[in-house]
């Protein structure tokens, strides 16, 4: 999809002319030349009782082919303006069409080849099928969108292989929530249990108020094998331990933010699992960005949507999201860029609400965003400032890239940043999946394979000289303990070692 | 601030990577800015140097005017192609002068191919000697080719063993007896027979080759049986296919499977399947999805790690973000929807051509996305092509045109940038396809941008 940056010019266009579906700027068809989306069905998630679509724009709007959802005009100033502003949303009122982006694959199958379940399930039909080609199949109304989509994990891996830019995890995160919505049974044992896994922030702020006894409870003999009878969640898995106390509470404790400084502000995107499993990422985020001088805001936030995503819960998703759209962007409007220790947090926010959601200012959340060691390293000189430091106790890592910061070009991050640092030994494990991918591995039925695409990463990691694993990502930490039994750290938390 | 490096190569194929490594050994700090995973997943494995000099004039002159789409052109017209060479380097003064080649001189392509022999390592043959290897291919024709995955090594086209080629019902794009027949037919020295196995069929009809390769690698049983010994006792009863002279049987030498045989594992594979069969057996190249491709772009990737040159992929760089006295000072890289600024002493573009979307086209033009350079075209559009499908496409030598160091040229023919070189498809003047020279070129081109960016940066 190519995401116009055009100003507000487009919108008057396709205000007033309902034939330009596409919405792109009125240019004269060309004799002989289909004009893209004209004749098609028009792409669109509709939520069969319409809950979300009053508080959305009208549903006369006609669609767009993407464009700015910009509350300050896509520029970087954080005056906002309510007429920049171009819709592009799953749910009525302006609805996708990925008409370009079928069109654009020209089958070279990388996306395929890429693929990390593909490579374990030869029941899977891959990337291409899941994307432009079920695309093409679904313009015909009595069409069902094939069951096999719930099998593909949203790695998005499809994305960062396609040489031709079509936007296939949009056209997975598409079908899926179209699949969810339509065709599958609200009773169903595998809907409630997507349900709960993708609403993990909901059952994990139950569970941290009472953190030990949940705790116990997951350690219960037989409490796992009872939640794969009853719900499908793989047995073999242990249930994360939730921290006694989370990040917000200490967070809260601390009194907030140690530094002020209007000039150099961050809001801090921590994410449903550091602050319920895992508050030393975050309380190292602070300790670092108080460091290098940021004064730390911490809005009030959900789930960023990514196992939402991946499970076709879009509407849970969506409002989630204007929750995370409206406090964020209030935090831009004091000048902060918003911050993620969470890969997938950061590719969510960047990546996957412009594409699926039509929220005010949500063009303005997505190019503030970034991930928190990858704004350090364009906004600090974090080469002198590393250079010649020395871990006091000399580590190897092995680190795992996690596929959704491979995403975002930051794959190689960890390792690079930490090249000089005495006493630090970083090896890059190789640029398999994890496996387990949110909450794909979660499932009793796609735990096999989840082990299967990350037996080759264990095995690098085995092989790999440190006994302390590296990652960005929660759960690819996860299924790194799990397949190795080695302690997982964020790259964070290094960096806390070594400067803070 | 800007992301610095002395040198800023953009693009992640195999020019880019050889540029990267050239200029890092002249001790620049190198980055690489890729926006997609490397497009050498899509690639043959095979790395050609000059194959063909293609005829580009007619036998006999054509009519007045420019060659336009809507002439009747008689084929016959057409000399054919002079190939497939034995030295590749022995055709490079019948090249175009505008070729690559002919501006860079044949020592870029040896040196080229040097470093690609170092990087390679034990995993490519061919560079014992300049000559090109003759190698069967997917489509089953024979390809002059410089080097070659050691995997494909036993199925050289110029030894005389007889040959057993083996496909599956599942793999459609692929007809192990249509294959034999062609190869037979181009008259290769060797008796061939082609069979189709049942081992595919234990998975769906549409399984990825990926999924065949990991079961492969992990010797996963199938119906009990583990993978590597179901294969061979499918291929087994089919090694005295092959019929001699006399219509004799012949006990087959060496067998070639699609290049599917393993991923991490491939050696392993190979040789368990040789010891089973008592055969050599090879692997024959394929187009994407190709595994040759992908084993190459790891290799080549730990390459890059080992020489210390930083990398990245999945963001685009979009343009120029700042120039001054005819030097580029900084670029943009998109990371999701935000520009930021990377600045270097000078940048090497390897973005790849029309297919690797290093040129950007429409109706109007063919233009160079990333830095605006120019790239020389007819006006009038029905002069990009020719009606012969397989004849001499100018479209196929568009491009950005390069000076002796790889700097790339404004209309006048002068530096564009004094910061700034070219390498890969994005260079104009060679018709890749036609002449079998595209790794040669990537490489050529390559070395030479990289050093010189490397001289630029540190002089």
């Amino acid at each position: 999809m190519t995401r116009h940056t055009d100003d507000g010019e487009t919108d008057e266009a396709t205000e007033t002319d309902t034939e330009d579906v596409d919405g792109s700027k009125s240019k004269t068809p060309v004799p002989g030349v289909p004009e893209a989306g004209r004749d098609e069905q028009p792409s669109i998630f509709v939520p069969d009782d319409g809950e979300v679509s009053d508080e959305t724009t009208s549903p006369e709007r006609p669609a767009t082919d993407g464009g700015v959802e910009s509350a300050t005009g896509g520029s970087d100033s954080a005056e906002l303006d309510p007429d920049a502003y171009d819709p592009v949303d799953v749910f009525p009122g302006g609805d996708l069409d990925l008409r370009e982006g079928a069109d654009s694959c020209y089958k070279c199958t990388s996306c395929d080849t890429s693929c990390p379940v593909a490579e374990v399930d030869e029941e899977f039909p891959g990337p291409k099928f899941q994307g432009p080609e079920q695309w093409r199949l679904k313009r015909k109304e009595d069409h069902d969108i094939d069951e096999s989509i719930t099998s593909c994990s949203n790695c998005m891996r499809c994305d960062d292989a396609c040489p031709s830019s079509v936007p296939l995890s949009q056209m997975h995160n598409e079908a899926r929530g179209q699949f969810v919505e339509e065709q599958m049974e609200k009773l169903s044992r595998e809907y409630i249990r997507n349900r709960i896994l993708s609403n993990y922030r909901f059952f994990a702020s139950i569970a941290s108020r009472v953190p030990r006894l949940a705790n116990a409870v997951a350690k219960i003999p037989g409490a796992m094998t009872l939640g794969e009878k009853v719900l499908g969640i793989a047995g073999e898995r242990e249930f994360p331990e939730f921290a006694t106390q989370t990040f917000r509470e200490w967070w809260r404790e601390r009194g907030g933010a140690q530094v002020d400084n209007p000039d150099k502000r961050v809001a801090y995107f921590h994410g449903c699992y550091s602050n319920y499993n895992t508050p030393e990422v975050g309380k190292a985020m602070v300790r670092v960005y108080e460091h290098f001088g940021y004064e730390v805001m911490v809005p009030p936030q959900k789930c960023s949507g990514t196992p939402m995503f991946a499970n076709g819960m879009l509407k849970d998703a969506r409002r989630h999201a204007e929750t995370n759209v409206e406090n964020l962007v209030a935090a831009i409007g004091e000048g902060a860029d918003v911050i993620a220790s969470c890969t997938s947090c950061s590719l969510s926010l960047r990546q996957e609400y412009p594409e699926l959601f039509d929220i005010h200012g949500i063009e303005d959340v997505s190019e503030h965003t970034f991930e928190a060691l990858e704004y350090l390293r364009i906004h600090e000189d974090l080469e002198t400032e590393l250079a010649g430091t020395e871990l006091a106790d000399e580590q190897s890592f092995a680190y795992h890239a996690p596929c959704h910061a491979r995403n975002q070009g930051l794959s190689r991050q960890a390792v690079e940043t930490f090249r000089d640092v005495e006493g630090v030994e970083m090896e890059d494990v190789g640029d398999s999946c994890s496996g387990i991918s949110g909450t794909y591995g979660w499932k009793e039925e796609k735990y096999e394979k989840s082990m299967e695409i990350g037996a080759e990463m264990f095995e690098h990691m085995e092989d790999a000289e440190g006994d302390v694993g590296m990652t960005e990502c929660p759960t690819c930490a996860m299924q790194m303990e799990h397949g190795t039994g080695y302690e997982i750290k964020h790259p964070l938390q290094l960096l806390e070692d070594t400067v803070a | 601030m800007a992301i610095d490096s002395d040198v800023l190569v953009v693009g992640g194929g195999l020019a880019a990577v050889t540029a990267a490594v050239a200029a890092a050994r002249e001790d620049a700090d190198v980055r690489l800015v890729s926006h997609k995973s490397s497009t050498l997943r899509q690639a043959s494995g095979l790395i050609d140097a000059l194959g063909y000099v293609p005829a580009t004039e007619p036998a006999t002159p054509l009519r007045e005017g420019p060659p336009t789409a809507g002439r009747e052109l008689d084929r016959d017209e057409w000399p054919d192609p002079e190939g497939p060479l034995a030295d590749p380097f022995a055709g490079i003064d019948r090249l175009t002068e505008s070729h690559p080649y002919r501006i860079l001189g044949a020592d870029a392509l040896r040196e080229g191919l040097d470093l690609f022999d170092d990087l390679a390592g034990d995993a490519y043959r061919g560079d014992h000697t300049d000559r090109n290897a003759l190698l069967p291919t997917f489509g089953g024709s024979v390809k002059p080719t410089a080097r070659y995955p050691a995997a494909a090594e036993a199925g050289i086209a110029s030894d005389d063993r007889p040959m057993l080629v083996v496909g599956f019902r599942s793999l459609t794009e692929y007809d192990a007896r249509a294959f034999a027949g062609r190869l037979e037919a181009a008259g290769v020295p060797f008796d061939v027979a082609g069979a189709e196995v049942a081992f595919a069929e234990a998975f769906r009809a549409d399984t990825k080759i990926t999924r065949v390769a990991k079961a492969l690698d992990r010797d996963e049983p199938i119906e009990g049986t583990p993978a590597r010994e179901a294969l061979a006792k499918a291929v087994a009863p089919h090694l005295h296919d092959a019929v001699d002279e006399s219509g004799g049987v012949d006990r087959v030498e060496r067998v070639g499977f699609p290049a599917f045989l393993g991923d991490e594992e491939g050696t392993e594979v190979r040789a368990e399947l040789a010891d089973r069969l008592g055969a050599d057996v090879f692997e024959i190249p394929m187009g994407p999805p190709s595994l040759p491709g992908l084993r190459l772009e790891d290799r080549l990737y730990d390459a890059l790690d080992a020489e210390g040159v930083r990398f990245e992929t999945g963001n685009p760089v979009v343009g120029i973000d700042a120039a001054a006295d005819g030097q580029i000072e900084t670029v943009s890289v998109d990371r999701k929807g935000r520009e930021t600024p990377y600045g270097a002493d000078a940048f090497v573009l390897a973005t790849g051509g029309l297919v690797g979307k290093g040129l950007d086209s429409d109706r109007e033009g063919v233009r160079e996305p990333v830095f605006g350079l120019h790239v020389d075209q007819p006006d009038d559009r029905y002069e990009w092509f020719v009606d012969d499908a397989f004849g001499d496409q100018p479209y196929a030598r568009f491009g950005v045109g390069i000076d002796a160091d790889g700097h790339p040229l404004d209309a006048d023919g002068e530096a564009a940038y004094d910061n700034v070189f070219a390498a890969g498809g994005v260079v104009s003047g060679a018709d890749v396809a036609r002449e079998k020279s595209a790794s040669g070129v990537s490489l050529a081109t390559g070395i030479v941008a990289g050093r010189q960016a490397a001289t630029e940066a540190t002089q």
